[in-house]
Formats: structure tokens, C-alpha cells, sequence
């Protein structure tokens, strides 16, 4: 290990924003091995979701992740309901697959957008960010909120979708996919999407069996589990759709899966206004009491695959444990197979392929000592110890 | 390669149509929940020590911690369930794991619980039978303490270098 390069990506990743570490040990131009840090984002989410009320816990783990931030509400939301075996309306079921849905769409969209980014085609960049638009658009007609939605509440849905509003949602969703639709065909065809991302980054069936992966980058290597088919929930068992799965495991497969499922979201959310027409409008939440105490397994499948909550009720007002898996942490695991041997320009596009979620892997802030109950650290000396932590660093690297 | 634009968008749609590769695979791999519990009584006996079945796709089943390797062992290789996670809970009991497990085509998830020592809780490692224990394993001897014996690289995975040593923030105090 020590007579080969180390190539960094990150304290702070250049093109994904997001604050991470990556060690490409390289022998040359080739990535002998890899390396991750983190830590520099750790919230404490599951420390506190026990101080606050299942009300409020919505709110903090809608904030886990900016881009899916309806998918960890909704794997709330299923655990809680399990727990207090609530059965919600069919219309909150249909308003809550839309947002789901809605969102898949913008977080595929923007994954394509910064793919291109990282291949230096920031056609493809601009393009989709473009076409996201009208999607964050639709989100601020429907929710009132471009992002972080806050729809989701324990036995339903915060704010109904009116019925007059159904006809402008159709209209949008038909532009929505004309743009998604001229933009799959393009970079689908193009010659040099083609030549960076066909036999790069590949993960067999066995490594993602290994990693456990899930989501689009398990789908893209064959392996077709997807939590609304397997553990459906809110409206999917209700509509009509397929799972798109690929077999070539490299990155143009994953592109391939997610822009194939995109037009699947269209079709489901298509279904669910229909949904929406049936049911009764403003039907949309059941009155809950309590939670009993006892546990609850919440799985929703967000935009980069399964996320998983697993909530521990003594039967008070907020959870006693309220452990939380997102998907990118069993994901960013594979880089380990799907980087190593590569060069190193493949290499920041197969760091990119799973989509990784630096926040979502996370999730922690100030810790207290056990036996005072004081607190260990308070911002200050956080910041105190990033400060020394730098100049340690700077030190090391001078004695090299 | 090869096809114009138009050709390309029409091959497009023509795939979501004939995609239905994953739904064949999801009917080869069935194994009855049922099955999967009797075999682990038949294989396991005294191991397994409490069964909780809450509905057909939620299953709690207690096993005894150092039967542990061979429960995985069991549900990975021969009945072929997917790891998820596991949850470490810190209560009066002592320490406690969950891991979960997923059976993907019957949505159920199998919870293995086991109840550790409260002083010094340590169990078998799961990491060098499958990648996916590892992170978690670190992740929960850094917050909880728990000591996994035999994992092949057990150094803290979220506050690496900046935290104190035998300070674990997730423990509880209780009177």
C-alpha cells in the first residue's frame, strides 16, 4: 500500500457538493484500492428521533436527504402504522404514491443530469436540470413546497390534492413526458455516453448478493428487488406497472434502469389521479389515539432503493429506538468492486453510479457523557477540533 | 449504437413492454414462510428460543447469541434471504441486536434477536460470510460498545480519530 499514490476525491466532493472522502490508492493510472471517510455530516438523526414526538419525527427525518425527502417519511410512516396497525384511506394511499412517484422523476432526472456532469458532457447537465423544473414545478402546485413536502403524518396525508387541480397535473405530466422522453432517447443514443459508461464500473449479481445493494444499481445487475412489488405499501399494489431490471451491471445499465423506470412513475401517477377521481375528496387522514408499545418494520423504495426503518414504541409519545438504513450505505460499500482496476478517469463516473447520498449515510450532533449527563462536545470545540484535525493534516502531509 | 433517434425512443418503449425478466425470476425463488420457520426449529432445536409471528410478513424469532453464525449462515446461504441491517437497542435486558433479513419474494422481514450480556456484550462477527454486516458492525461497537469477535476490520466508522475512547453515545442509563 504505501508506495502507491493516493489520489483524493473530497473532503469535499468537487462536482457532487456533498462533503465525503474518497482514497483511490493507484498504481499509475490504475485504482489498486479504496478507501472511505466520513463522518463529516453525521447528524445524530436516531439519537434524536427519541426526543422529539411521533409528529415531529416527520419533520426531522424528512430532512435526512434533500433530494429524496419523501422516502424516509414514508418508511416512517409504514413502521408507525405497523406498530398501531392503522389502515389508511385509499386516497391518502394515491396522494402519497404520487409524491413518491414525483419524486423518483426529478431524482432520476437530476442523477442523469449530474452523470453527464461528471463525463465533462454538460449538455446532458443542463438539459435535465432543465427538464426537472417543471417536475419541482408541479410539487409547489401540489404541496405547496418546491422541496420537503411535509405531507406525511401517521394515518394519512397533511394536505389533500382538489380534484380541480387533477386536469393541470395530467397536462403537466404529458409535457413532463415528451421532455423526459426526447432526453432518454438522446443520451440513450449517444455515441459518447456510450464509449465512457458501456464495461465500466461493473457489479455482478454475486457482489450485489454480497453488498446486499439495492435499488436501481441491484436492478441494473439482474437482480430485480424492488419494495413496492416485494412488501407493497400505499397505492402500488393498486396500479399496474413492472419492474425494469437490466443485466449488464456497468453504469450505462443504470442509467438504462432509471431512465426506463421514469416512464413507469408517469404511468403510476397517471393511474393514481384516476385513484384520485374515484375516492372522496378531502377523505384524506383516520384519527389515531395512541401507539401501543411494541415494534415496527417500515420499508419504502425511494429513488436510489430500499430505505428501511425500524421503530422500537414503549408507548409513549415518541419512539425509544428508531434505527434507520439508508440505501446508499449498503450502496457506496460496492466501490470497493466496481472501482478497483478501473483508471481513474472512470473512476469518479462509477463513484457516481449508485447515486450516492453522502447525508442519508449519516445521519448524527452533540453527545452526552453517560455518567454526568454533560455534554462531551458543544460546536465550538467541534469546530476547535476540525480546526486541529487541518492542521495535523497539513503537518502529515509536510513530513511526507 | 446504430439506430436513428426515432427508432431509438420506439425500442425504448418496446422494452418496457417486454420487460419481464424480474417477474419470472420473483416465481423461481419462493420458499414457503412456513418451511423457512420449521426448518430452523428442525435445524436449530433449543437454539431457537422464542417465535413471534406478528402477520405472514413480519417474523421475530429469538435465537441464542453464540448460535448466531450458523442462523445467518443458514438464512444467507441455504434459504437464500438478503441482509438489510441490524439494530442494536440499548435496555434493561442488556444489549440487544436485531438483524434483519429480507426474503424478497414473499416481502416478509425476519428479525434475528438476540440479548446480550450487559457488561460485556459480544457476539460473532457476521462480516466474513457477507460484505454487508460490515459497516453496520462498526457502526454499532462505535455507538453501543458491543464487541464483534473475529471482524476483519473493526475500527470506527463515523467519528474516526475525533471521538473518545470508551465512550459509547447511544448507551442509556437506567435506575
Amino acid at each position: 500500500m504505501s508506495n502507491k499514490t493516493i489520489i483524493p476525491i473530497g473532503p469535499y466532493h468537487p462536482l457532487q457538493e456533498e462533503p465525503e472522502l474518497f482514497k483511490l490508492y493507484c498504481d499509475g493510472e490504475i485504482v489498486r484500492d479504496i478507501k472511505w471517510e466520513t463522518g463529516y455530516n453525521h447528524r445524530s438523526i436516531e439519537k434524536l428521533s427519541e426526543s422529539k414526538t411521533y409528529d415531529q419525527v416527520f419533520f426531522l427525518v424528512e430532512r435526512i436527504c434533500g433530494i429524496c425527502s419523501t422516502s424516509h417519511p414514508f418508511a416512517f410512516a409504514n413502521a408507525v402504522e405497523e406498530i398501531g396497525n392503522i389502515e389508511i384511506t385509499d386516497r391518502a394511499k394515491y396522494i402519497r404514491s404520487i409524491i413518491g412517484e414525483l419524486e423518483r422523476i426529478h431524482s432520476h432526472l437530476l442523477w442523469v443530469g449530474l452523470a453527464g456532469h461528471f463525463l465533462g458532457y454538460n449538455t446532458v447537465f443542463m438539459w435535465a436540470w432543465k427538464y426537472r423544473e417543471p417536475v419541482l414545478d408541479l410539487f409547489e402546485m401540489i404541496t405547496g413546497n418546491r422541496n420537503s413536502y411535509a405531507m406525511f403524518k401517521v394515518g394519512g396525508v397533511r394536505r389533500d390534492i382538489e380534484n380541480v387541480k387533477i386536469s393541470i397535473i395530467r397536462k403537466n405530466l404529458i409535457d413532463i413526458w415528451k421532455k423526459t422522453d426526447l432526453l432518454a432517447g438522446a443520451v440513450m443514443d449517444d455515441p459518447v455516453i456510450h464509449a465512457r459508461t458501456k464495461g465500466v464500473g461493473i457489479l455482478t449479481r454475486q457482489d450485489i448478493i454480497d453488498y446486499a445493494a439495492v435499488g436501481p444499481t441491484a436492478r441494473a445487475s439482474g437482480v430485480a428487488i424492488d419494495v413496492r412489488k416485494d412488501d407493497p405499501y400505499a397505492a402500488y399494489p393498486l396500479v399496474n406497472w413492472k419492474v425494469i431490471t437490466a443485466q449488464a451491471g456497468d453504469v450505462f445499465a443504470k442509467a438504462e434502469v432509471r431512465l426506463l423506470e421514469m416512464y413507469e412513475s408517469i404511468s403510476i401517477i397517471e393511474q393514481c389521479l384516476d385513484g384520485l377521481e374515484r375516492t372522496k375528496e378531502g377523505d384524506i387522514t383516520v384519527r389515531v389515539k395512541e401507539i401501543p408499545e411494541g415494534m415496527g418494520t417500515g420499508r419504502a423504495e425511494a429513488p436510489r432503493g430500499e430505505v428501511f426503518h425500524f421503530v422500537v414504541s414503549d408507548g409513549s409519545n415518541s419512539p425509544a429506538r428508531h434505527k434507520i438504513r439508508a440505501p446508499s450505505y449498503v450502496n457506496i460499500a460496492t466501490f470497493k468492486k466496481s472501482c478497483v482496476g478501473q483508471t481513474i478517469a472512470d473512476a469518479t463516473i462509477s463513484l457516481a453510479a449508485v447515486d450516492p447520498c453522502y447525508c442519508c449515510t449519516e445521519r448524527m450532533a452533540v453527545a452526552y457523557d453517560i455518567n454526568s449527563g454533560k455534554k462531551i462536545m458543544n460546536a465550538n470545540e467541534l469546530i476547535n477540533c476540525s480546526i486541529m484535525r487541518t492542521a495535523e493534516m497539513k503537518k502529515n502531509k509536510i513530513n511526507h | 449504437m446504430g439506430l436513428a433517434r426515432g427508432e431509438l425512443i420506439k425500442d425504448t418503449r418496446r422494452k418496457i413492454k417486454d420487460d419481464v425478466t424480474g417477474n419470472e425470476e420473483r416465481e423461481t425463488r419462493k420458499m414457503d414462510t412456513k418451511v423457512l420457520i420449521e426448518k430452523l426449529k428442525e435445524n436449530f432445536k433449543s437454539g431457537i428460543l422464542e417465535v413471534v409471528i406478528k402477520n405472514d410478513r413480519r417474523i421475530i424469532i429469538s435465537v441464542s447469541p453464540d448460535l448466531i453464525l450458523n442462523v445467518a449462515e443458514y438464512l444467507y446461504k441455504t434459504a437464500g434471504l438478503r441482509f438489510i441491517i441490524a439494530s442494536a437497542l440499548h435496555t434493561k435486558k442488556g444489549f440487544e441486536i436485531h438483524y434483519h433479513f429480507s426474503m424478497d419474494s414473499f416481502g416478509l422481514v425476519l428479525n434475528i434477536h438476540v440479548i446480550l450480556d450487559k457488561v460485556n456484550p459480544q457476539i460473532e462477527s457476521l462480516s466474513n460470510m457477507f460484505n454487508a454486516s460490515n459497516w453496520i458492525e462498526r457502526e454499532m461497537h462505535e455507538l453501543f460498545g458491543i464487541n464483534f469477535l473475529n471482524h476483519p476490520n473493526q475500527e470506527k466508522l463515523i467519528s474516526e480519530g475525533n471521538w473518545a475512547e470508551g465512550v459509547y453515545p447511544y448507551r442509556k442509563e437506567f435506575k
